[in-house]
């Protein structure tokens, strides 16, 4: 059973311009696709839809088989009426953090797990600490986000995500708002999680990294999914024109 | 020369004066408790139910929305009207207009609207019904507006991205607000709060046209029965000393916010 699954996800804005046309994608437990492409190509708003920020008009979304939205007769989509358990699978890391400015590193981690998932408390803080020296961040659980760096911040926001114990774990642009020698802390992070078996989809713009880490490569641009497979493939020989147009921009 | 005859009356106009300005203070004091307890009285009531108009005013409920909607799915489009009334939000209409009348009158007029408008308006006369707590549901009313549109400003700074985190990690929207929404705009509106607190300081003086005894209405009364100014400096000092504890109060509290920025 696919961990995730979106059936022809359809998204325009005002009714006007289509941000996603027609779009599928399944993933399979432990795999890791990466989605890669232009800007306004989609793929941020991919992940939205799937993550539930944002209401898809046509298609539907399953995690584990259980459906978190379906087409109603005239293809228009229906949600389920309680959302709570679908948003228990996953994880979402975001390009700017989006962490809780106003609790330390380790409330940020357990606070969710006690108040949404119901865990104890002592139970959810030796999550914490667990994920905190995964992280490397052990000794940064009494700060504050602010005092932390941008590689930091984004470490500790992965953490937060996993506290939650997800299915699967979205990346969007984990690395955009990172100087170069951050970026590195990061990719090494998911990295890591990679080799652990952890079901990923990371939407991003280091194409070398996606090549080495992910399982599938996904090259969306203009609402539709251009090419997918081997990330070797897809990166290194491009079939469409298009990714190949786009990559170019990169060897350069 | 015999010195007696100069000092002696001298210390008996100076024991004199002191007894006068004890007086005089004695009075203002008494003033000046009546206006610290419309003060506090004003602040307890309109601090939380500025919270309550700011979400008045940020309510999107529109009851109309899927007016029209069924019907003409794609062919053809609504009408203006039936746009207009999609985007009907009588909540958000209603407190929206009574902020806009709260700020644009008068507080004088306000005061003196609650105080006497049950009799004049209504032919009742309330018993128990006070200068004090006519005041303070004016002031409270008026500040509660005030307070609100602070709140509001507060709340619509804070990042889209703290709620859409909120949203993802499964918290529910009222957890969302109280977690996490709502400390951070406290942190964020203080500063626009000391500055509404210390106005209110001054304000309590406007209590005068409904005859509420406190400090300025005092010091009025002192000074035209003794055609003297010297209560209304007493009073202005006063009110000084007061606001003075009040800006360190707030300030106190504004540093215990700064552990995170």
């Amino acid at each position: 059973m696919k961990v995730m699954e979106l059936n022809n996800v359809r998204k325009s804005f005002n009714g006007e311009l289509d941000v996603l046309k027609d779009i599928s994608i399944g993933v399979e437990q432990g795999e890791v696709v990466a989605i890669i492409g232009p800007s306004g190509s989609g793929k941020s708003t991919l992940l939205r839809c799937a993550t539930l920020l944002t209401e898809m008009d046509g298609g539907g979304l399953s995690y584990s088989g259980e459906k978190a939205a379906w087409n109603d007769e005239s293809g228009k989509t229906v949600y389920a009426r309680d959302l709570k358990k679908i948003r228990s699978y996953f994880g979402l890391v975001f390009q700017n953090f989006n962490l809780f400015p106003h609790y330390t590193v380790l409330k940020n981690l357990t606070d969710a797990p006690v108040s949404v998932a119901g865990r104890s408390k002592a139970d959810a803080e030796v999550t914490a600490r667990e994920l905190l020296d995964k992280m490397g961040l052990s000794d940064k659980a009494d700060c504050y986000p602010c005092q932390l760096s941008g590689g930091q911040q984004q470490r500790v926001a992965i953490a937060r995500a996993l506290a939650m114990k997800p299915e699967i774990l979205f990346f969007d642009e984990p690395t955009s708002a990172l100087d170069p020698e951050l970026t590195g802390e990061i990719l090494k992070v998911i990295r890591q999680l990679a080799q652990e078996k952890m079901t990923m989809v990371i939407v991003t713009h280091e194409m070398a990294f996606a090549r080495d880490v992910a399982d599938r490569v996904i090259f969306m641009d203009g609402g539709v999914i251009v090419e997918q497979g081997d990330p070797k493939e897809v990166i290194g020989s491009p079939r469409e024109e298009r990714t190949r147009q786009f990559l170019s921009r990169f060897a350069n | 020369m015999d010195w007696g005859n100069i000092v002696q009356p001298l210390v008996y106009l100076w024991a004199q004066y002191l007894i006068y300005l004890v007086n005089i203070l004695q009075q203002l004091l008494v003033g000046l408790w009546a206006a610290v307890q419309l003060f506090a009285l004003t602040l307890v009531f309109s601090l939380p139910l500025g919270l309550l108009v700011a979400l008045g005013r940020m309510s999107s409920w529109a009851p109309l929305r899927g007016l029209g909607k069924k019907r003409s799915s794609g062919e053809n489009a609504p009408g203006k009207m039936v746009l207009a009334l999609q985007r009907f939000k009588p909540v958000q209409l209603i407190v929206k207009f009574f902020i806009s009348i709260l700020r644009g009158t008068p507080l004088m007029l306000q005061l003196m609207v609650v105080y006497f408008g049950p009799y004049y308006l209504f032919h009742v006369s309330l018993s128990g019904y006070s200068r004090l707590l006519a005041a303070v549901i004016a002031f409270s009313i008026n500040y509660a507006a005030y307070f609100a549109e602070i709140y509001r400003s507060g709340i619509q700074s804070i990042p889209q991205g703290q709620y859409e985190a909120a949203q993802v990690l499964g918290y529910s929207r009222s957890q969302t607000f109280i977690k996490i929404i709502l400390p951070q705009m406290a942190k964020r509106v203080l500063p626009a709060v000391t500055n509404e607190v210390i106005t209110l300081v001054k304000d309590t003086s406007l209590a005068f046209v409904i005859a509420y005894q406190e400090l300025f209405t005092i010091a009025k009364q002192i000074s035209a029965a003794q055609t003297t100014v010297v209560p209304l400096f007493v009073a202005g000092l006063f009110y000084f000393i007061f606001n003075s504890i009040v800006a360190w109060i707030m300030e106190r509290i504004e540093k215990r916010m700064n552990y995170y920025s």
